[in-house]
């Protein structure tokens, strides 16, 4: 245990502009897992890897010379069609079975491209540097890099466009459609095999983002994947499918939850920690719904 | 007509697996002394494996082309079975039993990592199969009692120990304040261990002890912390990710400490990653080219550091040169015992006392080697944005001087 955050309470501004900023990170991802459960019914395992193979395409660009903020074009572009290539050779496969198999074929994809890129570009740590500087408030107290500030930015970007384009586009309409019912949608001429596999195209275009913005914050390497899936499925736990504020409060609500947990339990139960806050939801969320019933009976 | 495929299918495969073993059923076989090496050449160890695996390779064809190992009168060569273990303990237990009871190798050169070495040595000793490694350097390898294990490298308790030592020694030998951030894994916990004593040695008091989750790629937490408290020293130990998320925060975040002191930065090629950003940080290492240590085989560190980049394009980390100094030690081994009982190798083992291009090597009864003191090494940038490593403590092989404090942020 240790009070430091209560004797300084500039730590705690530092905690919360910190967790913030991570959580809207974490919460794009988890939009996209989010709209993929939702849609297709799929729990995507494999959500973290294609986080981090976003990560490499702005990594390459960046060893080449090119700014890695343009990773944040270039790689939601490439991972589209690797999303849309997944779903055709594996997804259209799985989508009508029930969720374990889903998860068995996701997972089975996760471990391949953990491998691929490991056997591709090497088991080294890489990052890229987009040199962006430090902003500095409160008299120095506060120090948030630029790159976080940039991340949280571009992920609110994109998250208002992806919104804006599943209200207004007719792809967008299709795809909401299909997961009101699949079958009605259907009925009514929606093409959902097509739906299906724009829905994981964009997913994988979300993570394509997200991956280039964790370049330029933290670090990548090909066995990072797993904890980026595990914190947006637990983002997409706590706020439900299909709700995007509820994504978006989340994911901040998580982040900065972590941060406190770090500086009040120690660094060593931050992630415990979000794993107990998740037991806890869950049974929070059955208690409700038996008494629910019950009332029902 | 199926029956008949998997029948024939059967006797293939047997044949196939007779004829295999049978070949190499020997642990000497005709000239060639075959050692075997379980090594991580997938996985997520796979970049140390092969620096292992290279290591290795440079020392066999370096012995064999200046005479090999003589044993009864008669010159024999140097050759190694490697199997990759896929960064996974469990398999790399397996590929031990299989080295040894299905290939019949008899002396082995260990694996990448503690971990790794970890689950092999109950099988080496099982076997009284003498193992040589030189990439595990966790303490607790070395407390089981095993009799068949050497490890060329110093115990990872000794790696920042030094960091400690040389902070008071520049406060004027008055006690100093330590952060301490550290991943949870076998490895950085031995290295937290040493500095923990290095602590209570000195007097000095730890201000921050943070402990950093496997999938490390942020600490800004633990840096907030250090901004407040504003220690002397801080140190962190998290392999080439904690390395890196160090460099890159520290420098983001603009956190003004007069000591860094770390572990792998070298395999982490935190100069080139990073630039100037790295610079001032000081690192933990087993081995630096501009070492005076020397050997017949292969001269001295500048000599070793050149032929290596020649042989494989880029310049040995320690990993590769620590490798490179197990086939030196197994030579001399040989040569002494003047038997290949493994018996006999293991006492000569347990009597080397020999100098090579890496180090002094001598081993305690753990098998740990007490000969050989770790070195740090300062990031060191000219104006061009060029930098180096360059060693600093401990005196007696200094190449540069220690600049301390670091300069803040604000000066830079």
């Amino acid at each position: 245990m240790d009070f430091l955050v209560f004797q300084y309470p500039m730590i705690s501004v530092q905690a919360c502009l910190d967790g913030i900023l991570l959580g809207i990170l974490f919460a794009l991802i988890a939009y996209g897992m989010a709209l993929q459960w939702g849609v297709m019914n799929i729990i995507n395992i494999a959500q973290g890897d294609l986080v981090i193979l976003g990560g490499y395409i702005a990594y390459f660009m960046y060893l080449y010379g090119i700014h890695p903020a343009w990773g944040v074009i270039v790689s939601p572009i490439i991972m589209f069609f690797v999303g849309i290539a997944i779903y055709k050779l594996v997804i259209n496969k799985v989508v009508d079975r029930d969720l374990f198999i889903s998860i068995l074929a996701t997972f089975g994809i996760s471990i391949l491209f953990m491998q691929l890129m490991n056997f591709a570009f090497g088991a080294d740590v890489v990052l890229a540097n987009s040199d962006y500087g430090t902003t500095m408030l409160f008299n120095n107290n506060v120090v948030l890099p630029n790159s976080k500030i940039f991340s949280a930015f571009i992920s609110i970007l994109f998250a208002i466009c992806l919104v804006i384009y599943m209200k207004k586009s007719k792809l967008g309409r299709a795809i909401r459609a299909t997961a009101q019912n699949a079958r009605a949608a259907k009925i009514l001429g929606v093409d959902t095999e097509k739906v299906y596999a724009a829905t994981f195209g964009i997913n994988a275009a979300l993570c394509g983002v997200a991956g280039a913005l964790i370049s330029i914050t933290f670090t990548i390497h090909p066995y990072m994947g797993l904890p980026y899936t595990i914190r947006s499925f637990m983002i997409v736990i706590i706020a439900g499918l299909g709700n995007l504020p509820g994504v978006a409060m989340s994911g901040m609500g998580l982040g900065v939850f972590e941060e406190f947990a770090d500086y009040i339990l120690g660094t060593e139960f931050r992630i415990g920690s979000v794993f107990l806050l998740l037991v806890l939801i869950l049974v929070y969320r059955r208690f409700k719904l038996s008494r629910k019933r019950e009332y029902l009976k | 007509m199926k029956i008949n495929k998997i029948i024939v299918s059967f006797i293939s495969a047997a044949v196939i697996l007779l004829s295999t073993s049978v070949v190499s059923f020997a642990k000497v076989v005709g000239d060639k002394i075959v050692l075997g090496a379980a090594i991580s050449l997938t996985g997520k160890y796979s970049s140390n494996g092969v620096h292992t695996q290279n290591g290795y390779n440079m020392a066999v064809d370096r012995i064999n082309s200046m005479g090999g190992v003589k044993v009864g009168g008669k010159t024999y060569k140097f050759d190694i079975i490697y199997y990759d273990d896929e960064s996974n303990p469990k398999r790399a237990a397996q590929l031990a039993e299989r080295l040894i009871s299905q290939d019949g190798v008899e002396f082995m050169l260990g694996p990448y990592s503690s971990g790794l070495t970890k689950a092999i040595a109950p099988v080496t000793e099982k076997y009284g199969v003498p193992m040589v490694e030189a990439n595990g350097a966790s303490r607790s390898l070395f407390t089981k009692g095993y009799k068949y294990l050497f490890a060329v490298l110093a115990p990872a308790n000794l790696y920042l120990d030094v960091a400690i030592d040389l902070a008071v020694e520049k406060n004027n030998g008055k006690p100093v304040t330590v952060a301490m951030a550290f991943e949870q894994d076998a490895f950085s916990q031995d290295v937290r261990l040493g500095v923990l004593e290095a602590i209570e040695r000195t007097g000095s008091k730890q201000v921050i002890d943070d402990k950093l989750p496997k999938e490390l790629n942020d600490m800004a937490a633990t840096l907030v912390k250090v901004k407040q408290m504003k220690p002397d020293v801080l140190v962190v130990s998290g392999h080439t990710k904690g390395a890196l998320t160090a460099i890159r925060q520290i420098s983001e975040m603009k956190v003004d400490v007069p000591m860094l002191a770390m572990t792998h930065c070298d395999a982490a090629k935190l100069s080139k990653q990073h630039g100037k950003n790295s610079q001032y940080a000081l690192c933990a290492s087993q081995w630096h080219k501009t070492l005076t240590y020397k050997d017949d085989f292969f001269k001295d560190g500048m000599t070793y550091d050149a032929d290596f980049t020649k042989e494989f394009g880029y310049a040995p980390p320690y990993q590769a040169a620590e490798s490179s100094a197990a086939l030196l030690v197994f030579k001399d081994a040989f040569e002494r015992a003047n038997s290949f009982d493994q018996k006999k190798v293991r006492d000569a083992l347990a009597a080397t006392n020999m100098q090579t291009f890496y180090g002094n090597i001598k081993f305690a009864e753990g098998g740990q080697n007490v000969d050989k003191p770790m070195v740090l090494f300062q990031v060191m940038c000219d104006d061009g944005g060029k930098c180096e490593n360059k060693v600093v403590a401990p005196t007696k092989w200094a190449s540069a001087k220690l600049i301390h404090p670091i300069p803040s942020w604000s000066q830079r």
